[in-house]
């Protein structure tokens, strides 16, 4: 009796699994290596990034100190080259917010804006500040460079003014030191916990909802939802304030015409996780993407993860039809600028919601029955 | 007929399964309780949210503030009266009211689980569990007995096949038997487990598993009423839950399943199992032989039938409950994307959902407007449910109106951008956009506001 049922149950199984899965490919799809995934976003992608930027915001604070020894047009020219160096840089970085970066800051100390020129001024007149503080977040890092390098005045000459023949003059130039040493400081902290400790930590904490997997890709996804998609596209461009435009709150407004540069080096960022590419290179490792193929997420028979992929292509298009500036775009062809948000918010669906889900990443342990 | 009801209701039988379920069942709500303390539940679940989703028609229970820990204490100690039979009666009460109100509280923790366990200590209130091995029958409080009304026992097993047999007829879909969703999918992510781990990502395990769950879910009453297949069902019992338990994060569910078929097996057992709990804790209780069929008959005298009333509202009860799954049918559209009839229907494990929601709410005088960021009013877990369940975005969306109107906002318009991805499928827009929900408002109608569901899963 007992055999005969259990035959009956696997003669059952075996039934149910020929007859309608009679053309899947017979293959282990699932052996995916997380190990092997965390050890390469370690050394391949996080690691590299970080030290880049580390070398971009050293560049940084060397032009810094040139300049304040001899502020000269060249001088100038060579800081803000740094600065957009380190900038670019920085959108690489962005979507780590893990360990050291999260701890220091670096999100919100490197890339809040509109910067408060208001406090920077009045810092600056005083002499008397705290940039560890929060409410200094919005007037230091790369904003705030944007605002002392083009934003002071509207030719170089007056500029350069400021840090040359200005009563305050020596406290503009230890607010731009300040600055750009804490950029670089932060980022030094960054890399040497990398290179130190946590990376083996990172790559070994496998727990199903504080792992690195789980904390990774939900950055990621965070990255693109709130530091891409909303700041850099989204709040410009009234898509949060019911069509009223703010033009002085895109990325890089005093510069103005790199905010569309910014965007594609974010976007291809995101891009460029998501697939598990190798920093600076072409070679892709594992990753998301190929994490989705292991598990053979698909959708109507398209693979997720090229459905995603797609939709970066999509964004960069609809990016690359933009206006260097996006204060200009705004103002001139606002349509745009919301075909690249709809562009963007439709990879965050599909990151955010298919992908997470595919993948059976949880946000939170909790009993459940899948209801 | 009437006269065949009559004469099974004053059937006795064995008291032991009984005694025995209700010592096994207050031990288990007991660590239960303890466990969700233990995880720091409470205070996650209950306390630290500033907003809590509410059953419709229960909206008045709410968490009280740090007194929620004191109903949680009466929750454990009423489960050990029920355990000890010390005040049966009024622990059962107290438990069933103390535990359903914790339910009722905010439905982001619903569990088809914890629904059975209210249900069940429902029964149990009218069940006359503590006639023996109790500290009751020890201190006179009750009429010691050897023997109860067989239904007593009967009603619980059939709440037990309904649980089993409803959740294998809901697995009688396309996804689940054809798709093997959502199984396709949380299997391969244990593929990091020991032993079974590498075999979880074929495809052909997904399939085994899915289809093998509803044969079970199905069979398994039937294996266990059986006696020649009892033991046999009870070893797939074992395998199955435990097997449940390592692959899904399913809590105290497991154990419940595991005790409760216990109910099955033959007052001998039950008998032996409660000699064994007196010797191991030295109760003097004397549990003696069963009942010999003379004490049986005696009780059977038809002048100490059981109070009329309580078949008749356990019948009740019952008919309910094998009717109220199926609520669903009333409604149209496809029930896992509406989810309307689908709680407390035993529908378990059969949906990978996940959903996107952003909301937007607008003054209807100035045309002022401001995206909401949930993490504001909402937990993880709160935002999470939420996010793919009709009446929550609703419950939500109204808990904005009041919010903003209270910043000063003229009737807001509360909308939403809503993308939803079930069992594999890519994710598709789930509300309508442009409908404002604070003019909807939530009733056992169906929603015209969900979105049509652009597939179709065939099956129950």
């Amino acid at each position: 009796m007992k055999h005969s049922l259990f035959l009956i149950a696997i003669v059952l199984v075996c039934f149910g699994c020929s007859s309608d899965n009679g053309n899947s490919k017979e293959q282990n799809t699932a052996d995916y290596d997380t190990q092997a995934m965390l050890t390469s976003w370690a050394d391949n992608l996080i690691i590299p990034a970080f030290s880049d930027y580390q070398e971009k915001t050293e560049a940084l604070n060397t032009e810094a100190s040139a300049f304040v020894a001899n502020p000269t047009q060249t001088t100038l020219s060579e800081l803000r080259n740094a600065w957009l160096a380190a900038y670019k840089t920085y959108q690489h970085v962005g979507i780590y917010d893990l360990g050291k970066a999260t701890e220091l800051h670096l999100l919100e100390t490197a890339n809040i804006y509109p910067t408060n020129a208001t406090t920077i001024d009045a810092n600056i007149a005083s002499g008397d500040y705290n940039l560890g503080a929060q409410t200094q977040f919005a007037s230091q890092g790369f904003p705030a460079l944007d605002y002392l390098l083009y934003g002071l005045a509207s030719t170089d000459e007056d500029i350069l003014a400021f840090y040359t023949t200005h009563n305050n003059a020596a406290n503009y130039k230890v607010y731009i030191t300040d600055l750009t040493s804490k950029l670089n400081s932060i980022a030094e902290a960054i890399v040497a916990d990398w290179e130190g400790t946590y990376r083996d930590s990172f790559i070994s904490n496998s727990n199903a909802v504080t792992g690195s997997v789980n904390q990774t890709a939900n950055n990621f996804v965070k990255n693109l939802e709130k530091d891409v998609r909303a700041p850099k596209v989204g709040i410009p461009a009234g898509v949060f304030s019911d069509g009223t435009l703010f033009t002085d709150k895109v990325e890089a407004f005093y510069k103005n015409d790199i905010s569309k540069d910014l965007l594609i080096e974010a976007i291809t960022a995101s891009r460029d996780f998501f697939q598990g590419k190798t920093y600076g290179t072409n070679t892709s490792g594992p990753g998301l993407k190929a994490f989705l193929d292991a598990v053979d997420a698909e959708a109507s028979g398209t693979s997720l993860s090229s459905i995603i992929v797609d939709q970066y292509a999509e964004i960069l298009t609809t990016t690359s039809a933009l206006d260097n500036s996006f204060s200009e775009q705004i103002t001139t062809d606002n349509s745009k600028m919301l075909d690249t948000y709809d562009a963007i918010q439709q990879n965050v669906v599909y990151l955010k919601v298919d992908m997470i889900s595919a993948l059976g990443l949880t946000i939170d342990y909790v009993d459940g029955d899948g209801d | 007929m009437n006269h065949k009801i009559q004469a099974y209701l004053n059937t006795y039988t064995d008291a032991a399964p009984l005694a025995f379920y209700r010592l096994a069942f207050g031990l288990m709500m007991f660590f239960s309780i303890l466990r969700f303390a233990y995880n720091g539940w409470i205070s996650k679940f209950y306390i630290d949210p500033i907003f809590h989703f509410t059953y419709y028609g229960f909206g008045w229970v709410k968490p009280i503030g740090v007194y929620t820990y004191l109903l949680f204490i009466i929750c454990g100690i009423s489960a050990l009266m029920v355990a000890f039979g010390y005040k049966y009666r009024l622990g059962i009460l107290l438990f069933f009211l103390s535990f359903t109100y914790i339910e009722l509280m905010d439905k982001t923790t619903y569990l088809n689980h914890y629904y059975f366990i209210s249900i069940v200590s429902f029964v149990l209130l009218f069940l006359p569990a503590n006639v023996l091995f109790s500290v009751d029958a020890k201190q006179n409080k009750v009429d010691r007995s050897q023997v109860v009304p067989r239904y007593t026992i009967d009603i619980l097993k059939v709440l037990l096949a309904i649980v089993y047999i409803y959740a294998g007829v809901a697995k009688l879909n396309s996804d689940w038997l054809f798709h093997a969703m959502p199984l396709k999918i949380w299997l391969p992510s244990k593929a990091s487990l020991p032993i079974i781990g590498h075999l979880l990502g074929y495809d052909w395990v997904a399939y085994a598993f899915s289809w093998f769950g509803a044969i079970y879910d199905l069979g398994i009453v039937f294996l266990l009423l059986y006696k020649p297949t009892r033991l046999f069902g009870f070893i797939l019992v074992v395998i199955f839950h435990v097997m449940t338990r390592i692959l899904f994060p399913i809590g105290i569910f497991p154990f419940v399943m595991i005790i409760s078929t216990l109910l099955f097996f033959s007052p001998q057992f039950h008998r032996k199992a409660l000699q064994l709990f007196s010797k191991i804790f030295r109760i003097d209780r004397v549990i003696s032989e069963s009942p010999t069929p003379k004490t049986v008959a005696s009780q059977s005298n038809p002048t100490r039938t059981s109070p009329k009333l309580v078949p008749i509202l356990l019948g009740v009860f019952l008919m309910i409950q094998l009717v109220f799954p199926f609520r669903y049918l009333l409604y149209p559209g496809e029930l896992f994307w509406t989810e309307e009839g689908y709680r407390f229907s035993w529908r378990v494990m059969l949906m990978e959902k996940a959903g996107y929601t952003e909301f937007t709410v607008s003054d209807k005088a100035t045309g002022q407007f401001k995206v909401v960021d949930n993490t504001e009013f909402l937990t993880k877990f709160q935002i999470k449910q939420m996010s793919f369940q009709p009446d929550f975005i609703l419950e939500y969306a109204h808990f904005l109106h009041e919010y903003y109107q209270k910043q000063g906002m003229t009737d807001p318009e509360v909308k939403v951008n809503c993308h939803v991805a079930l069992n594999g499928r890519l994710s598709q827009k789930y509300i309508d956009p442009n409908v404002n929900l604070a003019k909807q408002y939530e009733s056992f109608k169906h929603k015209t506001w969900i979105l049509p569901f652009n597939d179709t899963i065939k099956g129950f």
